[in-house]
């Protein structure tokens, strides 16, 4: 899959330390509508390790992590 | 802070400023956790916002109902409009317990009415499972469920019960403290002392005829009495304009902390969307750069003022020892030593904060760069 998939929903959350990115996350997934798209900007290394557990644990739809230049890109769906 | 910063550096000529406040009253919100265990008295944590502000700034009391940025116009409930040159909107965080469903069977210490019961609840405790939950993303204070619970063994402790009492903090994270460098410290202090967590929970509902509460991630757990830190909200009056996000967070730049597109829009505190904890620190630290920056505007001297992320906070982790931490966009935070003097520190500015920060008092090396 494309890593510039277009989503409904981005956060920017550069500059931001764990668990600012995640919580992002977790706020747009409970505001948001189900099959809704997000996409979250992170440079934060343990971002890119727990919002893949979280989505995982949380019953949700990892579409990717994203590697750019200096951040992270990652796609969730919000599946229920 | 801003209005009490602006009237100390400008004079009478160069601006009016005008406070818009709902009730007239400061309340210094780090109490409320204190009222909680006992240690701190409701009226000591709330003073005349009058008598705090300096003569120059003008008090307005009085609810502010619209703000129309295009039109440089603040409208209040009792109808009365306000033009503006610069607008800081400090509007904070609202508390909205009532959108977790069974949340009636829920204390918390978010404010002093609420204080009050939960202490109330807990001198009536003598033993069972008191579970600490999060409602919601973000919420004021990121240490405050794992210090509540720290203060909750030590207070258990003081009354001799603490063998009869089980206690557990529900995290929505991947671990029991919201900054991850700082975590192995205070899961060391959790295992100390024989206090319970779960990770990935975040509260969905509360089913009070079974005394479960159920996460968004399809777990449970049951309680005997239930603390929950509850969904907070951008205030109304900002959640009525297209200034903010749909949490009601105001859309804010990291740096400048303009408001959007607008050169004459501030946002500060826990009003803005910001990835930085909302707490009265953040606040502090952004207050020098709005002032700096509306400052240099009127008289023509802009630096460029902007806001590196500083935010520091003193955790209390009970028996009279705490934690201090400090760190900003590019510097996250170095696990500090458990210490006396962190929670003497802690103990030192819940005393004196009425003097220095409201009064824009604070030694200029306290307000620099981390390096």
């Amino acid at each position: 899959m494309s890593d510039d998939v277009e989503t409904d929903v981005l956060i920017d959350a550069r500059g931001s330390f764990c668990p600012g990115p995640l919580m992002e996350l977790i706020r747009a997934i409970r505001e948001g509508e189900v099959g809704e798209t997000i996409a979250i900007l992170s440079n934060d290394n343990g971002s890119k390790r727990d919002i893949p557990l979280w989505v995982g644990k949380a019953g949700h739809e990892l579409i990717g992590v994203f590697d750019k230049e200096d951040h992270d890109r990652i796609v969730v769906k919000k599946l229920k | 802070m801003v209005a009490n910063s602006l009237a100390k550096s400008l004079k009478k000529e160069e601006a009016e400023i005008t406070l818009v406040d709902e009730d007239g009253k400061h309340v210094y919100q780090p109490g409320f956790i204190y009222i909680s265990f006992g240690n701190e008295k409701p009226h000591k944590i709330v003073k005349d916002e009058r008598k705090l502000l300096r003569r120059k700034v003008n008090l307005v009391v009085d609810k502010a109902v619209k703000i129309d940025v295009d039109d440089r116009k603040v409208t209040t409930s009792k109808d009365k409009k306000l033009e503006y040159d610069y607008l800081v909107l400090a509007t904070g965080a609202e508390i909205h317990p009532e959108d977790i469903p069974g949340c009636e069977d829920a204390y918390h210490f978010y404010d002093t009415e609420s204080s009050v019961k939960l202490r109330k609840a807990l001198a009536e405790f003598n033993g069972g499972r008191i579970v600490i939950g999060i409602g919601g993303i973000p919420y004021k204070c990121p240490p405050a469920p794992a210090e509540s619970a720290c203060l909750m063994d030590y207070y258990f402790h003081r009354r001799g019960i603490r063998d009869k009492v089980t206690i557990e903090l529900l995290s929505p994270l991947p671990r029991i403290f919201p900054i991850e460098p700082i975590d192995p410290l205070v899961s060391e202090v959790f295992e100390m002392k024989n206090i319970k967590s779960q990770t990935f929970f975040n509260v969905e509902s509360v089913e009070p005829e079974k005394k479960l509460v159920h996460s968004l991630e399809g777990e449970s757990a049951d309680y005997d009495l239930l603390i929950l830190i509850p969904p907070h909200k951008g205030a109304k009056v900002i959640r009525a304009t297209q200034l903010c996000d749909r949490g009601g967070w105001i859309i804010t730049d990291r740096e400048t902390l303009k408001v959007l597109d607008y050169d004459d829009v501030y946002a500060i505190g826990d009003a803005t969307n910001l990835p930085v904890s909302k707490s009265g620190a953040a606040a502090h630290y952004e207050n020098s750069v709005v002032t700096g920056s509306i400052i240099g505007d009127i008289r023509g001297t802009s630096k460029g003022e902007k806001y590196d992320g500083r935010v520091t906070c003193f955790c209390d982790a009970g028996f009279r020892r705490g934690i201090m931490l400090d760190f900003d966009y590019e510097h996250p935070p170095v696990p500090p030593p458990f210490s006396r003097m962190a929670y003497f520190k802690k103990m030192f500015f819940n005393k004196f904060y009425w003097w220095i920060l409201p009064k824009d008092r604070l030694p200029g090396f306290v307000t620099g760069k981390l390096e």
